[in-house]
């Protein structure tokens, strides 16, 4: 592979662990439509960002984190609710829409958008990976440093509180982190596709690890491999976009161990009672309600 | 004003755009009730991997968009009994869902090149030039949404307040979610090909969202829905038509603000009203 690779690849492995830890929390928090709410909001933030006149990347890091922040406020002690978090995302989407507008009647329209929906991880320089190496050291740092509470807060939360946890802090902690994490990511993979690093690998680790150590551990290494090897394959490939190639293949990751914990779970002869047993306890397809599955 | 409804773009805008909101506020209802909002996010995104590859292969738009969404449902909609061990896998699974809808339709972008102009359009829609087929479209998706509802709409909100009691006094609470997320496909997919994928979600949460807070009765809610969103899509057909700015950022500000509006007063009022869910 030729050296105009190296940033990216750097770059990209950097920003995959830190989309694979803090993915672990989110899965885990039940809160992945909250990183997607995210992510438009990044979109928005970079067109923003042209239509003031800042950088993009400026406009993408204050607007979501910003929003990030306000959910985290709004939602107080609880998990961010779905309903809250989809009325945000409509009206920020309209926001963006009129950024388009007023931008493409200054007659400025075409590469900027297309670039902030679907990122472009081949133009990633020196200084863009050094950039996204410290922005992923910083998260990892932070959510090692509040891992264990996290975790308790994220179990039970009302336990946690009683317990003298801090736990409204570290749930705008954790969204200040996944803001971060998405606003990064967006450069690389573009607003769209950087939940493929967030939900996929970590949803795969929840499959596989029953330990949080090991989860997180596995979480990181999925989306890393996943990243390498999308450049690859678009590396080879040029006519696959290399954003869409990572998505592809963390999702194939996602599906690979699902269907592992599938043939580890059930023996085909306690196939079906299982089924009708979990049925019983799982929420409606696509809730996204706070929930755990006990350890069987 | 009166000049405005003797364009006959107009006219057919107002009439898809009551059609629309009848339809997504009766469904956005039970979406809501069921917090499957994020399910139905990502089922109006998936109008644009519909799109690019009914372009990309050849078929006709219509059948791009419908046999995306309806396979995005089912993929939603599909249980099996895996072993999970921690954490909540179903959020990460529409995530995946959505992002490999996005990949797919990102990819295939590249190789019809005429279509990246009209990616703004795909995702955030127009409501001009709806032609006379169109509005029969709509027409017939609203009487099956409508009458659809009618027959399942009790048992649903049963089987979507307490799946285990309903399952237990017999319904078929399996077939009764994949119903559902298929009839939500269905029309996610008639609606955003004319509308684009933002504006079909937008009246597919905000106005059931206000409903809701506004009555705990379904059949009352429904129609409050339903008509909360007709008066969106009016004021902001009429805001858009008399400005230079696009209608999704209207109908999405006045859905946001009267949102606002209501949790403020009911806050304030300080006595809790009974919401549903």
């Amino acid at each position: 592979m030729s050296g105009y690779l190296l940033p990216a690849i750097i770059a990209g492995s950097a920003i995959a662990a830190a989309c694979g830890v803090v993915g672990w929390f989110i899965v885990l928090r039940g809160q992945v439509f909250a990183a997607d709410a995210l992510s438009h909001f990044a979109f928005t933030g970079a067109i923003a960002g042209l239509v003031i006149g800042i950088s993009p990347q400026l406009g993408v890091f204050g607007c979501t984190i910003g929003c990030g922040a306000l959910l985290a406020i709004i939602a107080g002690r609880k998990v961010a609710d779905d309903l809250t978090i989809g009325i945000g995302v409509t009206w920020f989407l309209g926001l963006g829409v009129l950024a388009l507008a007023i931008l493409s009647h200054n007659g400025n329209e075409g590469t900027g958008a297309a670039t902030a929906l679907f990122g472009s991880i081949d133009t990633l320089t020196g200084g863009d990976a050094a950039i996204a190496v410290s922005i992923a050291a910083v998260v990892i740092g932070l959510v090692a440093a509040i891992g264990r509470p996290l975790l308790y807060a994220s179990l039970s939360p009302a336990v946690a509180h009683a317990r003298g946890i801090p736990v409204r802090l570290l749930n705008t902690l954790a969204f200040i982190a996944l803001a971060a994490v998405v606003a990064e990511a967006t450069q690389a993979l573009g607003a769209l596709l950087l939940l493929a690093l967030i939900a996929a690998p970590a949803g795969a680790a929840h499959h596989l690890a029953r330990r949080p150590a090991a989860g997180i551990a596995i979480a990181a290494g999925i989306a890393i491999g996943s990243v390498w090897v999308g450049l690859a394959i678009s590396y080879r490939l040029p006519a696959l976009p290399a954003s869409s190639t990572i998505a592809c293949v963390t999702a194939v990751a996602f599906a690979a161990a699902t269907l592992i914990s599938r043939l580890r779970g059930s023996s085909p002869r306690h196939a079906h009672t299982d089924a009708v047993e979990r049925h019983a306890h799982e929420p409606i397809a696509g809730a996204g309600e706070y929930h755990t599955h006990p350890t069987p | 004003m009166i000049q405005m409804l003797s364009y006959p773009f107009m006219q057919h805008a107002l009439i898809a755009g009551t059609l629309i909101a009848v339809m997504s506020g009766t469904l956005g209802w039970f979406m809501v009730l069921r917090t499957q909002v994020f399910a139905g996010h990502t089922l109006s995104a998936m109008s644009f991997p519909g799109a690019a590859a009914a372009l990309v292969i050849g078929i006709p738009l219509a059948l791009g968009y419908y046999i995306v969404c309806i396979c995005a449902a089912i993929a939603i909609g599909w249980r099996t009994p895996t072993r999970q061990l921690t954490g909540n896998l179903t959020s990460a699974r529409i995530g995946t869902i959505q992002v490999v809808g996005f990949a797919a339709g990102f990819t295939l972008l590249g190789y019809s090149t005429h279509i990246l102009g009209g990616l703004d359009q795909l995702l955030f829609g127009t409501f001009l030039g709806i032609d006379r087929t169109q509005l029969y479209v709509l027409f017939a998706m609203t009487c099956v949404v409508v009458i659809v509802t009618a027959c399942i709409g009790r048992p649903l909100v049963f089987a979507s307040l307490d799946p285990e009691l309903a399952a237990a006094i017999g319904l078929p609470v399996r077939a009764l979610d994949m119903g559902f997320l298929v009839l939500l496909g269905t029309v996610v997919a008639a609606t955003a090909q004319i509308t684009g994928a933002l504006l079909v979600f937008a009246l597919l949460v905000t106005p059931p969202a206000i409903a809701q807070r506004l009555t705990a009765r379904p059949v009352r809610g429904m129609m409050l829905s339903a008509a909360i969103g007709v008066a969106i899509i009016w004021l902001s057909l009429i805001c858009a038509y008399f400005s230079v700015y696009p209608l999704g950022f209207f109908t999405t500000t006045i859905g946001f603000a009267v949102y606002v509006i209501v949790v403020i007063r009911q806050r304030s009022a300080s006595r809790a009203r009974p919401v549903v869910a």
